[in-house]
């Protein structure tokens, strides 16, 4: 419990020392309680009873008693082969949207990084995606994917590429749509976490590896890269799992549709608690879904981890 | 740097494509939004509207109830915002000056809290708000963006408040200053950018939410702007674009303003924060 101010605390306080470190933790902890009673009765403990409900026959509106059922939910979804079809897919979309999300964003930093004319118009338009609620966003890609007034088939159509389709209602192009809608909404979180990396790695060793005569990708290999590697890490983890409980776009965009094409596991977990009221079964939904992205994304660090020895 | 004049040009065309890529589908939306009803069922749509006409703007109005919900969004928005610098402050200066185990706990949770399933926290909050009798109520909303906002707000603040010279405080300590005292007129002051940044981007993250604002908020005369928004989508998709847009347009320009102003402390805040934890 010693910190760094006590140990340098000047001797002349010495005589007070009797009760300091008590005084202390009353302070923290009537510093720390407003903000804690809220975390905890809004948000751990929600996500244990959560887990709990999991396991119960939990519905809404229901006067019978909710009754424990084990593992009964779990085994239902096994067999529930509408849900692993949406798992599938959630996990199409989720890292279909974070790789080319991270590789863009990645081209976007390194140019921003540049001094480059224009920059400052590019570091603006790159912010505003964050700034604008997830439900524009989607009613924007509408408008632009409409098949009539939407610019997208216009465009096609002025460069002589056919006369385009109905995008988000077509069972073929309508997850590769939203896909690239999911792109364009996080590319600014990614790309100020990358910039923000760049702007950390050693300037003198970029120079001196210029004056060797590196070549520019080489020096992003040796130099830049593995600067940003932990960065990188971070920001692609959390973008796998911010993409995979990702709700407003695609509920705005396509509502699931076509033929379920686009329903991702949130919205039909949604769909399963506030439309059927089947809380215990949809709980289990989402502890099945916690449970695999976790193992998911252990996988992924401890493997990319490795490889960083190995190079 | 010396760059060779090819690469530059490459660099320019490559700056030139994303800011194609990030801007069009905004300009679509402007456009769209200024567009009479004859000219959107035109076969071959321009990016300028011929006769631009404010009248989507005012079918908009007409249609839902857009100034009640952007209300409702603004009053969650405020209230969320002041109550999460009001209590995360106090608790991202013990983060960032103690080493207790309640400083590490909350720095576990902070980070343990951006993997959480909103499936799994949706429905017990659901349950444990209609117990304390704040479900389908504005204050419930606030109290679920109060939490929610914590974790990002605390992040920011923590960086913030590493900042600020531990010297000063104990230069105040020396001069008989008492523990509060000292938070109060010493560092908070010192603070005060940094909660004003934290306190927009947590108004920012309140005014844009949509999840919980649907599953919470059942009357209409509750329901937020993005909740709201959504109504001008009909039962079959079918959508009166102009109208949409022009709403749309509407609904993001507060974030946008605010986001004008925060800009650089934002990035700024996520750096410090990378930088030193």
């Amino acid at each position: 419990m010693t910190s760094v101010t006590e140990v340098r605390r000047p001797s002349s306080r010495a005589p007070s020392r009797g009760h300091p470190r008590r005084t202390h933790d009353h302070a923290a902890w009537f510093l720390v309680l407003p903000a804690l009673i809220p975390i905890l009765v809004l948000s751990v403990g929600p996500l244990l009873y959560g887990v709990l409900l999991a396991f119960t026959d939990s519905q809404s509106g229901r006067t019978a008693p909710t009754q424990w059922i084990g593992g009964l939910n779990f085994r239902d979804l096994l067999h529930d082969t509408l849900f692993w079809e949406s798992f599938r897919i959630g996990l199409v979309w989720a890292v279909g949207v974070t790789v080319p999300q991270f590789l863009l964003a990645l081209g976007l930093a390194l140019l921003l990084n540049q001094d480059l004319r224009l920059r400052w118009l590019a570091r603006a338009l790159a912010i505003v995606p964050w700034a604008m609620p997830e439900v524009v966003v989607g009613i924007m890609w509408r408008i632009v994917y409409n098949p009539d007034a939407g610019i997208l088939n216009e465009t096609l159509h002025n460069l002589g590429l056919g006369n385009g389709r109905d995008w988000l209602s077509s069972l073929t192009t309508a997850l590769p749509a939203v896909i690239v809608v999911g792109v364009w909404a996080g590319m600014p979180q990614t790309t100020v976490a990358l910039l923000a990396g760049l702007q950390n790695t050693p300037r003198e060793l970029h120079e001196a590896a210029a004056v060797d005569g590196a070549g520019a990708w080489r020096r992003f290999r040796t130099v830049t890269w593995p600067a940003l590697r932990p960065v990188a890490l971070a920001i692609t983890a959390l973008n796998l799992i911010w993409n995979f409980n990702s709700f407003a776009l695609v509920y705005v965009l396509t509502n699931g549709g076509p033929g379920g094409r686009t329903r991702l596991p949130m919205l039909f977990a949604y769909e399963e608690a506030f439309r059927y009221g089947q809380f215990g079964y949809a709980a289990a939904m989402g502890c099945v879904m916690v449970a695999v992205i976790s193992v998911l994304l252990a996988v992924f660090l401890v493997g990319r981890l490795r490889g960083g020895d190995d190079s | 740097m010396r760059t060779s004049t090819g690469a530059r040009a490459g660099q320019y065309v490559a700056l030139l494509a994303y800011l194609v890529f990030l801007a069009f589908p905004l300009l679509w939306l402007i456009s769209t939004a200024f567009k009479s009803p004859r000219e959107l069922g035109s076969l071959h749509p321009t990016w300028i509207p011929r006769h631009p006409t404010l009248a989507n703007f005012r079918q908009a109005f007409d249609e839902q109830p857009l100034l009640h919900a952007a209300l409702n969004s603004l009053l969650a928005a405020l209230g969320a915002a002041l109550i999460a610098v009001v209590i995360a402050t106090p608790m991202a200066w013990v983060m960032a000056r103690r080493r207790t185990l309640l400083a590490r706990a909350a720095t576990g949770w902070v980070v343990v809290s951006q993997a959480f399933p909103f499936v799994l926290v949706i429905i017990p909050l659901f349950l444990v708000l209609k117990n304390l009798r704040l479900i389908d109520s504005l204050a419930g909303l606030v109290l679920v963006y109060v939490v929610w906002s914590l974790p990002f707000a605390l992040w920011m603040l923590v960086g913030y408040v590493r900042a600020v010279p531990p010297e000063l405080e104990e230069a105040a300590a020396v001069d008989g200053a008492g523990r509060l005292r000292t938070l109060v007129s010493v560092t908070a002051p010192l603070l005060a950018p940094g909660i004003v940044a934290t306190a927009l981007f947590a108004f920012v993250t309140a005014w844009n939410e949509f999840f919980f604002a649907l599953v919470l908020l059942k009357t209409p005369e509750k329901q937020t702007l993005p909740v709201v928004l959504t109504h001008f989508i009909g039962a079959e998709g079918v959508a009166d674009l102009g109208p949409l847009a022009a709403a749309a347009f509407l609904a993001i320009l507060p974030s946008l303003i605010v986001f004008a102003l925060i800009q650089r402390r934002i990035t700024g805040g996520m750096l410090t924060g990378a930088v030193k934890s």
